[in-house]
């Protein structure tokens, strides 16, 4: 492309995101960055979200990316306001979301002198994002701002840091503006290694096809490889909505608090096919009596994935509608009747376990029932996460959006706010606990700034660091050290009315329906606050470092005994 | 991942850009992967680099380690040695305590294994020897009995044997005339494709 007349380096880098199609960021601004966001007023078509903390900008460009498979972008100045990113960098690592996060830095003559609100953000983040640039010189900004897009999305996505000096930015700018890269297009499985799990998938007696997030963008053609070969499937918590949860041959979620079906499925399997994942330690509790029975056939994009945990017997390099599209092309008429009705016995045992007791349990059920097919489902850390990933069904990838790989706490409600601004016709729900709410809170004001509308905050609020307490109850004898909340957590209701937020309360099941039927319907986001019993656990759960097979499956059996 | 701990050799070629010895070294020191040694030097290409390195570990490690390696941005290519013939080399600086009774002898000693005196004390001879390991070592064990004041190795460094270059091909996109010419143009490899060729990495 062209040379421009009269363009600094800061207009450089708008006219590159301009060009990549990028048309809202979230940010907060300050000195080291101001020449950015001065040149922002010359791109009125970019939309500009102020945050009102970093974390939450950032949080927030990972739900726009989590919802929509787009890049997610977030800027911010140096020092303090680049470390707030750290979190979200992190978060954005471990659950492979591509992310372009900008920070302004010290002019370049005083880098290294620890000038005001200097930090070495590229050296800070180097071990959290999949690659990262400090921008010397002007003219190179499209070229690497191009580059780190492209980084970001291509292969297991990941989140890309720039960052730019002051001077830099300020800088005229005689450099090349460059068009964004082609479309980095699938990774072809080959297709040996394609014959060769065809081959094992032939032989299975009790297969299993287990679905991870790498495969949210690949739900069709998972979906059809499934039913091709009618093997049952689980879907891990990343992988929530890559395969509908209407299906019969849906078995759930795996790991620590996975399903009864599908931990039982994955502990008796034959042959085990993995898409899209990376074996979390959450998912296969301990390694070694993981799938015991199973040869492994592995998918994934990563080949450093492959192998790292859980020994491999085929390895398939691909991305996974490619992969997946190729195994059901091979599909061979294929039964096992025993298997399947092993399956259901273990399905329906899940079915008796749905809460209906007071509590956080029937509480989440409640709200998550109400959702439709198109409705976003956010989630923060804690026990109301591991609750809604039990009891949600997604028929649609990419509706469930969650802190799966780091668990952020703080993660939830910001993701759901940029999940509605990506999705603006949808409502965006975020159901949190009373503690990471808290972490985040302030970005209600978010919500108001920009008259989002379609917003439904769900608080469960159980005046306890829920998950935290759980354990403790567990494996520490009920000493319940530093989690009690319920002393100090502000008037939910009022903290929103702050804002200019609607809330409703709900304290039991019977004023629970009609409470869920009010904030649904109220015009414009509100807040819900659901008070509940303030022990009750999360089950089934499989205690860190045991098997999955070790699962204790109720609250009941937890309470016998199972305290170690 | 079992097997026996053991030195493996692997190279690596890197664009030349800041930070990317402390990239490399973070990930190994992350996942907790020794490195037994590192040399890295300029290449034949403006704007690449070649490091070798020996990591302890069991042959998974390794592959782990390697495959972690492949991730990395400015990394171009790995090259595991154990898959081709190479040839390795050591560069030794070794200051050995002599004696008027020892002197002769360890320069005989030193003559046989094609050593250098690179510099002279009243005290001490310094000498420089290149090898492979094995070299290395024997000489250091003739020398220990007269007393080794101090040594400094190189770590080794190595290429694969025969007549290809160890930059495969599809990096200069067509031929030699098409060399890399600058970092950029490094940047503009699709890397995904690089790896894919990268054979025997799982
Ligand atoms: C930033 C951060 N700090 C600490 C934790 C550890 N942690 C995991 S779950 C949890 C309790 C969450 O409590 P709450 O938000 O009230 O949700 P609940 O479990 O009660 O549903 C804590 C403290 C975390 N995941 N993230």
């Amino acid at each position: 492309m062209t040379q421009q007349a009269d363009m600094s380096g800061a207009k450089a880098l708008w006219h590159t995101l301009a060009a990549h199609g990028i048309d809202t960021v979230f940010g907060y601004p300050g000195g080291a960055i101001m020449p950015v966001y001065d040149a922002l007023t010359y791109y009125p078509d970019i939309r500009h979200i102020l945050a009102r903390h970093e974390q939450g900008a950032i949080h927030a460009a990972e739900g726009w990316a989590k919802a929509t498979g787009q890049i997610g972008v977030c800027i911010a100045t140096s020092g303090p306001g680049a470390t707030n990113l750290v979190t979200g960098l992190a978060d954005a690592m471990m659950d492979s979301v591509p992310l372009l996060a900008i920070t302004g830095n010290v002019a370049r003559h005083l880098i290294g002198t620890d000038a005001f609100q200097e930090a070495d953000i590229t050296g800070i983040t180097l071990p959290i994002t999949k690659h990262n640039y400090v921008v010397q010189d002007p003219d190179d900004l499209p070229r690497i701002v191009a580059e780190a897009i492209r980084i970001a999305r291509s292969g297991r996505p990941g989140p890309v840091l720039v960052d730019i000096p002051k001077d830099v930015q300020l800088a005229a700018f005689g450099g090349e503006l460059v068009a964004p890269h082609a479309d980095p297009g699938r990774l072809a499985p080959d297709p040996q290694a394609i014959q060769a799990a065809v081959t094992l998938l032939q032989t299975a007696q009790r297969p299993v096809l287990m679905v991870g997030g790498g495969a949210q963008g690949a739900a069709a053609e998972i979906t059809a490889f499934a039913r091709a070969w009618q093997i049952p499937t689980v879907t891990t918590l990343m992988g929530l909505g890559a395969f509908p949860a209407s299906d019969p041959l849906w078995l759930g979620m795996p790991g620590m608090h996975g399903s009864v079906a599908a931990n039982r499925a994955i502990s008796e399997a034959d042959v085990l096919i993995g898409v899209g994942l990376r074996f979390d330690d959450r998912v296969t509790g301990r390694v070694k009596d993981f799938a015991r029975h199973a040869q492994i056939i592995h998918v994934d994009l990563d080949a450093a994935e492959i192998g790292k945990i859980v020994r491999t017997q085929v390895s398939v390099r691909a991305d996974a509608a490619s992969a997946a599209q190729a195994l059901s092309e091979a599909a061979t008429p294929y039964v096992h009747p025993e298997w399947t009705a092993q399956i259901q016995t273990w399905k329906a045992r899940d079915q008796q376990g749905s809460p209906t007791a007071w509590g956080a349990g029937s509480a989440v059920r409640q709200v998550v029932e109400r959702l439709r097919p198109d409705d976003i489902l956010s989630t923060d850390v804690g026990q109301h996460q591991m609750l809604a990933a039990q009891l949600a069904r997604f028929e649609k990838p990419r509706r469930w959006i969650t802190s799966g790989g780091l668990g952020t706490m703080g993660f939830g409600f910001p993701a759901a706010i940029g999940a509605a601004l990506a999705e603006p016709q949808v409502t965006s729900v975020i159901i949190a606990g009373d503690g990471g709410f808290q972490m985040t809170a302030q970005e209600l004001a978010t919500l108001t700034k920009y008259r989002i509308q379609n917003v439904k905050i769900c608080i469960i609020n159980n005046s306890f660091l829920g998950m935290v307490r759980q354990w403790q109850e567990l494996f520490h004898e009920r000493r319940y050290s530093e989690v009690y909340l319920g002393d100090s957590n502000p008037d939910f209701l009022k903290l929103a009315g702050a804002y200019g937020i609607e809330g409703f309360r709900a304290d039991s099941q019977d004023n629970l329906p009609a409470a869920i039927d009010a904030w649904l319907a109220h015009p414009g986001s509100a807040l819900l606050e659901v008070v509940v019993p303030q022990e009750h656990g999360v089950f089934p759960m499989v205690p860190a470092g045991a098997a999955l097979h070790e699962m204790i499956e109720t609250e009941a059996e937890a309470s016998q005994g199972g305290s170690k | 991942m079992t097997g026996m701990e053991q030195d493996h050799l692997v190279s690596v070629i890197v664009r030349d850009e800041p930070r990317v010895l402390t990239r490399i070294t973070a990930l190994f020191g992350r996942r907790a992967y020794n490195i037994k040694s590192l040399s890295v030097g300029s290449t034949e290409h403006p704007g690449l680099s070649r490091m070798t390195f020996v990591v302890t570990g069991n042959r998974g490690i390794v592959e782990q380690a390697m495959k972690q390696l492949e991730k990395l941005i400015d990394v171009v290519h790995v090259i595991d040695h154990s898959l081709e013939k190479f040839v390795d080399r050591e560069l030794l600086l070794v200051k050995v305590h002599i004696t008027n009774d020892t002197r002769v002898e360890v320069r005989h000693i030193a003559e046989d294994f094609r050593a250098r005196i690179v510099d002279v004390g009243r005290h001490a001879l310094t000498f420089e020897v290149t090898g492979d390991e094995g070299k290395i070592t024997a000489f250091i064990e003739q020398m220990r009995p007269f007393g080794i004041l101090e040594t400094m190795r190189t770590g080794r460094v190595a290429l694969t044997r025969g007549s290809n270059a160890d930059i495969p091909s599809h990096i200069y996109h067509d031929g030699e005339t098409a060399a890399l010419k600058s970092p950029t143009q490094t940047a503009l490899l699709p890397r995904e494709q690089d790896a894919q060729t990268v054979e025997n990495l799982f």
